[in-house]
C-alpha cells in the first residue's frame, strides 16, 4: 500500500459551516417558509373553480392594477429622488448634513398609521398642501403613491450611499482627464457602479410599497374599484372570517411579487457577474 | 509640447503643498519628480493636469496658460498609481472610452476606434485580452492597459503618478524599461512622479528632487546622484555615511580624522558634516596614512555587492561600507576582523542648523 493517504473529505477554512448552514436553514423555514405556506394551505380549502372565481372578481383585479401600478410609481419616484439624496449625502458637505442623513431613516421608525394621518392632513382638499392644487391629490391613486414613496424612501437612499461612497475619485478623474463631460462621467462610469444598488434599492422599496397598508388606507379614500388596494381586500375579507377568499387574494399578490423580485434579481446576477468576481 | 511652470504655490488647508515651484520642461523630456511622501510632487502634476487648481502661479503649456482650462481641454494623458480603470467595461472599452466620449464631429469612425485600440493593445502586449475585464488581469497588465487607455486620446503630455507603485520588483523594472522604451519611440513629453530613487536614476532625462514643497535640485541623473546640492538630496539619494565634525584649516576634523577639504579652505572651526556614499569608503588591511580603525561587526552578502557594516574604534559609531563580491574576495574580510578605512571621496555641508 502506498503511505500517501488521501483526503477523502475536502475540509473547509472557515469553520462553522454545518452550524450556521442549519440554522440559516431553520431560520428561514420557521420565520418565512412556513408562515408563507400557511397562505397556501388555507388557499387549498377552496375549489379550483372558486380560487379563479375569487382572484378574477372585478374588485379585486381593479385593486391588484391599483397596487402594482401606485407601487411600481412610488419605487421609481424613489429611485430618482433617493439617488439625489445619496448623491447629495456623499458629495457635498453643509450644515446640518447629519440631520438630514438621520431624518432620511425617520420613516421607517414612524408607525405607518400616524404616517399616513399625517399625509391626509397635509393632502387633503382643506389641508396644507392640498388647497394650493385645483385638483385631489389625498383620496386619489396619487395620494396613494405619495404615501409609498413616504415608506419606500429609505432604500434606495441606504443602498446607494455605500456604493457612492466606495466609487473612488480617481475613476472619476481619469475620466475627466480623457476628455469626458461631467455627463458623460456620470452616465458612462458613475451610473453603472451605482445601477445594481439602484436596482437593489428600487425592488426592496417596490415589494415593501406592495405590502404597505397602514399608511395607505388613510390617504387613499378605499373607494372600491378606484382607490381600493389589495391589502385592504385581503383586511375586509378577514374581517368577515373569509379566511380562504383573504388568503386566496394573497396568494396571487404573492406569486407576482415573487416573479417580480426574482426576475430583478436574476437581471443583476446577469449584471454583476461579468465584473463582479 | 514644453511645459513652463512658474512660481506656483498651492495650499491645503494649513498644509503647504507646493511653494514657489519653477520648472521648465522641454517637449520630449521624460522628466522624473523625485520626493519623499508629502514633498508637493503629487500635488505638483495634479496642478499640471488641472486636477487640482493651484493658488499662485502659471502653467503654460507651449507658451498658453492652461490655468483656466479644464482637464478634458488639456489633452493630458493621466496614469494613476491604482489604475483606475473602469471596472465594469473591458479591456477595449477601457481603451476606447477617451475616443467614445468625444463630440460627434471629431469622434473617429467604429471602425478607426476598432483599429487604433487594437493598434495600442497591441503595444502594450494585451491583444488577446480585449475581451476581459480589468479585475480578471494582474497588477502589472492592468497599468498597461491605463497607459494605453491614456495614450489612446493622443495627449501632448504624459503624467504618471507612481505608475509602478503598487507593483512588485521584478514587473516594476520590465515595466519601467518599457516606458523608457515607448517614450523614445513617441517623444511624447511626460513627468513621472516617484519615491523609489532607484526608479527615477534608471528612466528619468532629468530628475527634479522635491522636498517640502519646495524643488531641492534639477539635474541629469549622473548630475543629481554625483553633485548633490543639499544634505537632503545626499541623503535621499542613495545611502550616506555621515562624519560631524569640525573643519579646521582646510580640514574636516572627525575623531582621528583629518580629512582634506579642498574646495572649503575659507572656513576654520566650524561645524560641519562630511557625506560619504557607502562604496565611497575604502577600506585597507594595513594603517596607511589618513585612514582610522575599525571593526568589522556584520557582513550582508546581497548577490553582486557585498554590504559591510564596521564599528569605529575611535569612537562609538557605525559605519556602512559597500564592496564589489570582487574587492570583497581580495580582502579576506570576516566579522571581527581589525581593518583600516577612510573615504575616497566626500562632500561636506555647513548645516544651517545644528538639528541634522
Amino acid at each position: 500500500m502506498s503511505s500517501l493517504t488521501v483526503n477523502k473529505k475536502t475540509r473547509r477554512i472557515i469553520p462553522g459551516f454545518h452550524l450556521s448552514l442549519g440554522y440559516t436553514m431553520l431560520y428561514v423555514s420557521l420565520l418565512v417558509l412556513l408562515p408563507l405556506s400557511m397562505i397556501f394551505i388555507h388557499t387549498m380549502s377552496l375549489s379550483w373553480a372558486e380560487f379563479i372565481d375569487i382572484v378574477t372578481a372585478p374588485r379585486a383585479v381593479a385593486s391588484y392594477k391599483v397596487s402594482f401600478s401606485t407601487a411600481l410609481a412610488a419605487g421609481l419616484l424613489n429611485v430618482i429622488f433617493g439617488t439625489i439624496i445619496a448623491w447629495v449625502l456623499v458629495r457635498y458637505s453643509f450644515p446640518f448634513k447629519r440631520i438630514i442623513d438621520g431624518l432620511v431613516d425617520l420613516p421607517f421608525a414612524l408607525p405607518t398609521a400616524v404616517a399616513g394621518i399625517a399625509l391626509t392632513s397635509l393632502y387633503a382638499p382643506n389641508g396644507w398642501i392640498g388647497q394650493f392644487f385645483n385638483f385631489k391629490i389625498a383620496f386619489t391613486p396619487l395620494g396613494i403613491i405619495i404615501a409609498l414613496t413616504f415608506i419606500g424612501l429609505p432604500f434606495v437612499v441606504r443602498t446607494v450611499q455605500p456604493v457612492l461612497q466606495n466609487i473612488s475619485a480617481e475613476v472619476e478623474e481619469a475620466s475627466a482627464s480623457l476628455g469626458a463631460t461631467r455627463l458623460q462621467t456620470f452616465r458612462k462610469v458613475i451610473f453603472p457602479e451605482l445601477a445594481p444598488a439602484i436596482l437593489t434599492g428600487f425592488s426592496l422599496a417596490f415589494a415593501r410599497a406592495l405590502g404597505e397598508y397602514g399608511s395607505v388606507v388613510f390617504i387613499a379614500g378605499n373607494m372600491p374599484m378606484k382607490t381600493e388596494i389589495t391589502p385592504l381586500i385581503i383586511m375586509t375579507k378577514l374581517e368577515q372570517y373569509d379566511y380562504a377568499g383573504a388568503t386566496a387574494i394573497a396568494v396571487v399578490m404573492l406569486v407576482t411579487s415573487f416573479i417580480l423580485l426574482f426576475s430583478i434579481n436574476l437581471i443583476q446576477w446577469l449584471a454583476n457577474r461579468r465584473f463582479v468576481h | 509640447m514644453s511645459i513652463q511652470i512658474n512660481n506656483v504655490s498651492k495650499k491645503f488647508g494649513s498644509f503647504q503643498a507646493l511653494e514657489d515651484v519653477s520648472l521648465h520642461i522641454q517637449s520630449g523630456e521624460l522628466v522624473a519628480l523625485l520626493g519623499p511622501s508629502g514633498s508637493g510632487k503629487t500635488s505638483l502634476l495634479r496642478v499640471i493636469a488641472g486636477l487640482e487648481t493651484s493658488d499662485v502661479g502659471e502653467i503654460l503649456f507651449d507658451g498658453q496658460s492652461m490655468i483656466d482650462r479644464h482637464p478634458k481641454e488639456r489633452n493630458v494623458g493621466f496614469v494613476f498609481q491604482h489604475y483606475a480603470l473602469f471596472r465594469h467595461m473591458t479591456v477595449f472599452d477601457n481603451v476606447a472610452y477617451g475616443l467614445k466620449v468625444r463630440p460627434r464631429k471629431t469622434r473617429p469612425s467604429k471602425l478607426e476606434i476598432k483599429n487604433k485600440v487594437m493598434e495600442l493593445l497591441r503595444l502594450v502586449k494585451l491583444e488577446n485580452f480585449s475581451d476581459r475585464y480589468p479585475t480578471q488581469l494582474s497588477g502589472g497588465q492592468r497599468q498597461r492597459v491605463a497607459l494605453a487607455r491614456a495614450l489612446a486620446v493622443e495627449p501632448k503630455v504624459l503624467l504618471l503618478d507612481e505608475p509602478f507603485g503598487a507593483l512588485d520588483a521584478k514587473v516594476r523594472k520590465e515595466l519601467r524599461r518599457w516606458l523608457r522604451k515607448l517614450h523614445d519611440d513617441f517623444h511624447i513629453t511626460s513627468i513621472f512622479v516617484t519615491h523609489d530613487q532607484e526608479e527615477a536614476l534608471d528612466v528619468a532625462d532629468r530628475i527634479v528632487v522635491m522636498n517640502n514643497g519646495k524643488i531641492e535640485q534639477i539635474g541629469s541623473p549622473d548630475d543629481v546622484y554625483t553633485n548633490p546640492k543639499s544634505p537632503f538630496v545626499y541623503d535621499f539619494l542613495g545611502n550616506v555615511n555621515l562624519f560631524k565634525g569640525r573643519l579646521h584649516n582646510g580640514k574636516l576634523l572627525h575623531g582621528e580624522f583629518a580629512i582634506d577639504v579642498p574646495d572649503l579652505q575659507v572656513h576654520t572651526e566650524d561645524q560641519a558634516v562630511g557625506y560619504v556614499r557607502p562604496h565611497d569608503i575604502q577600506i585597507e588591511r594595513t594603517n596607511v596614512s589618513g585612514t582610522v580603525p575599525v571593526k568589522v561587526s556584520h557582513i550582508h552578502l546581497l548577490g553582486p555587492i557585498v554590504q559591510v557594516e564596521l564599528r569605529r574604534e575611535d569612537m562609538d559609531e557605525f559605519l556602512e561600507a559597500e564592496l564589489t563580491k570582487e574587492q570583497f574576495t581580495n580582502l579576506q574580510l570576516k566579522v571581527g576582523d581589525h581593518v583600516f578605512i577612510k573615504p575616497k571621496q566626500l562632500k561636506v555641508f555647513i548645516p544651517e542648523d545644528f538639528s541634522i
